[in-house]
């Protein structure tokens, strides 16, 4: 757990960090947003004291770090730069141990460490360790860049716009890769970004910092839904709304009661549970439930026969666990209304509408 | 053909001469390596400080060798080493010392901030941070500046000869004074051999210190 304390930086006349308070709770992640030259860096940097504070006080865990030899403090907090900062002279393996060497960890123990955290961000270790960085790409330099950090196991992480530098569909992959890491190691994690796609994605909480000053820090749908002033709701943009889908799953939003169709089905029942949901079409799905096809409203709408008779193809179906932003995105790629969820078996549990989605995002549209 | 003869006449003389020359040059440059080093590594602290301790070193560059020889003798005359062995290492001393803090100094100063970030950010003490991180990286260019020290001693010690420090220079100025062009080109030809050899075998020992992986 990270508490800022009335935390104040001033170089000469200018003030960068003005008077924070906040706290970051163990196995969180915060994310310090803002536009440059807003303080978040300089607040970042003041917790491993690269930058001595001027006044305020930085807890950790509860202790005070301000009695911490600053070199012993450091070497018990992660911390990850832009610029990755792998050191060039060092294969992979002994920039990964870096920390545990200072520490005076047993070597075995260390190197040991080294290959299971490889393993962690899908690197081989057989093929990686005895590398040196200029042998890595980028993104993997950065991998490498992530776990060197998580070497000797520190409750808290510092990073400073990790993902900057890498290309977009990199930056996807590794983005996804942490994740992952965090939901198994829990680190309380302080990161610095000046993407709000990113933060929103990664943070559990958004601190946002304007002029040294910290304006708002909230979890990121109730950042985006009830923008605390007219800065931070320019800061978000004006797509805001789209921004919450990705905070939703399919799941959560689809209607779960919603009727398929089997192809022996007549046409006029199909139609009847259509018009009832105030659908425009079905799936039309086998024993198993999976989609097989669909059936449009106006197709079977007054006509005699079977489903199968008028089945078409079905253009496309959405994972229950895909984020809402991705099934509209299918949406409009399709031209359709609604979409079929399915699970990871392929069979049918609900479907998920435009008007749904809107209702979904009403509640918390109350102050725009 | 009589310069071949007399080389071969004069090969354990020749020899003689050279371990001569190779002395003054290996132990001044290793003693201006303990001087230069520790200075350029110092003066990364202040930029101020810096430039002039490199503006003091690019002057005694410029102190021609024979009258840099010609001030050490009423200098060190008291102590009893007006001349000979003693003046022509601390003349070779001083040379060394630009292109050794010069390289040191730079190597040191452009070694990427990120990478000083990353130390001071792990928890390195800055005695760390030089032996694990900034040493290393530098190395290259400090190991150049060595070569450069050592190809611009091996060339001034034939100077040294006038004040009777020995070495390859003896055949060069006998050479002239005894018009005798067969020592004359006997000299020169040693000493530039002998700079190329030093010259490549520290270009060798560089490249050994490299790991493979990182070698251009």
């Amino acid at each position: 757990m990270i508490r800022l304390e009335r935390l104040t930086k001033i170089f000469g006349t200018h003030t960068a960090v003005d008077n924070v308070d906040m706290e970051v709770g163990a196995g969180e992640v915060c994310v310090l947003l803002g536009p440059s030259g807003c303080g978040k860096t300089t607040a970042l940097k003041m917790i491993n004291r690269l930058i001595p504070p001027t006044s305020g006080k930085i807890h950790i865990d509860g202790r005070d770090t301000s009695g911490i030899d600053e070199v012993q403090l450091r070497r018990s907090i992660g911390y990850v730069i832009q610029q990755i900062g792998l050191f060039p002279n060092k294969t992979i393996e002994d920039n990964i141990c870096v920390v545990p060497d200072l520490l005076g960890w047993d070597r075995r123990k260390s190197r040991k460490r080294a290959a299971e955290l490889l393993e962690l961000v899908n690197l081989q270790p057989s093929v990686y360790l005895k590398r040196y960085p200029k042998q890595l790409s980028g993104g993997q330099q950065q991998r490498v860049g992530v776990v060197r950090a998580l070497a000797a196991d520190p409750p808290v992480l510092l990073m400073d716009e990790p993902f900057g530098a890498i290309d977009p569909i990199n930056r996807e992959v590794i983005q996804d890769e942490f994740m992952k890491l965090q939901s198994s190691l829990k680190k309380t994690v302080m990161f610095v970004s000046h993407d709000i796609d990113e933060a929103v994605k990664m943070a559990s909480r958004i601190a946002i910092f304007r002029e040294g000053r910290l304006i708002q820090c909230d979890t990121p749908d109730k950042l985006l839904s009830h923008p605390a002033n007219g800065f931070i709701a320019d800061f978000v943009g004006s797509d805001r709304a789209l921004k919450r889908l990705r905070l939703m799953k399919v799941g959560a939003v689809m209607m779960r009661d919603c009727p398929v169709a089997k192809p022996e089905d007549s046409l006029d029942r199909a139609a009847k549970s259509m018009e009832e949901h105030g659908l425009a079409g079905l799936a039309v799905v086998d024993d198993q439930r999976r989609p097989s096809g669909m059936i449009k409203l106006e197709a079977a709408r007054g006509r005699q026969g079977q489903v199968s008779d008028y089945r078409e193809t079905l253009p496309a179906t959405i994972n229950v666990n895909a984020d809402v932003r991705t099934a509209v995105s299918v949406m409009f790629a399709h031209a359709v209304g609604w979409l079929s969820c399915v699970n990871d078996q392929g069979a049918v549990e609900g479907c998920i509408t435009q008007g749904a989605i809107t209702d979904a995002l009403a509640p918390a549209l109350g102050r725009t | 053909m009589e310069t071949l003869a007399f080389i071969a006449a004069n090969l354990p003389v020749i020899g003689q001469r050279t371990l001569e020359h190779i002395s003054i040059v290996s132990v001044s440059v290793g003693l201006a390596i303990l001087l230069g080093v520790p200075i350029g590594i110092a003066i990364t602290q202040s930029r101020a400080v810096a430039d002039r301790v490199l503006y003091v070193a690019s002057m005694m560059m410029t102190i021609p060798s024979i009258a840099l020889f010609g001030l050490l003798i009423p200098l060190l005359a008291p102590f009893g080493y007006g001349i000979g062995y003693v003046p022509a290492v601390i003349a070779l001393v001083v040379y060394s010392q630009l292109p050794i803090i010069r390289n040191t100094y730079t190597a040191i100063m452009n070694v990427d901030p990120s990478l000083r970030e990353a130390a001071i950010g792990m928890g390195m003490t800055p005695l760390q941070r030089l032996r694990e991180v900034e040493l290393p990286i530098a190395m290259p260019v400090i190991i150049s500046g060595v070569r450069n020290a050592v190809v611009l001693g091996i060339a001034i010690a034939t100077i040294a000869t006038y004040i009777g420090a020995g070495g390859l220079g003896v055949f060069i100025s006998r050479g002239i004074s005894q018009t005798d062009i067969r020592q004359l080109i006997t000299g020169a030809l040693a000493v530039s051999l002998l700079a190329i050899t030093a010259d490549y075998s520290l270009l060798a020992f560089q490249r050994w210190l490299t790991p493979r992986e990182l070698r251009s």
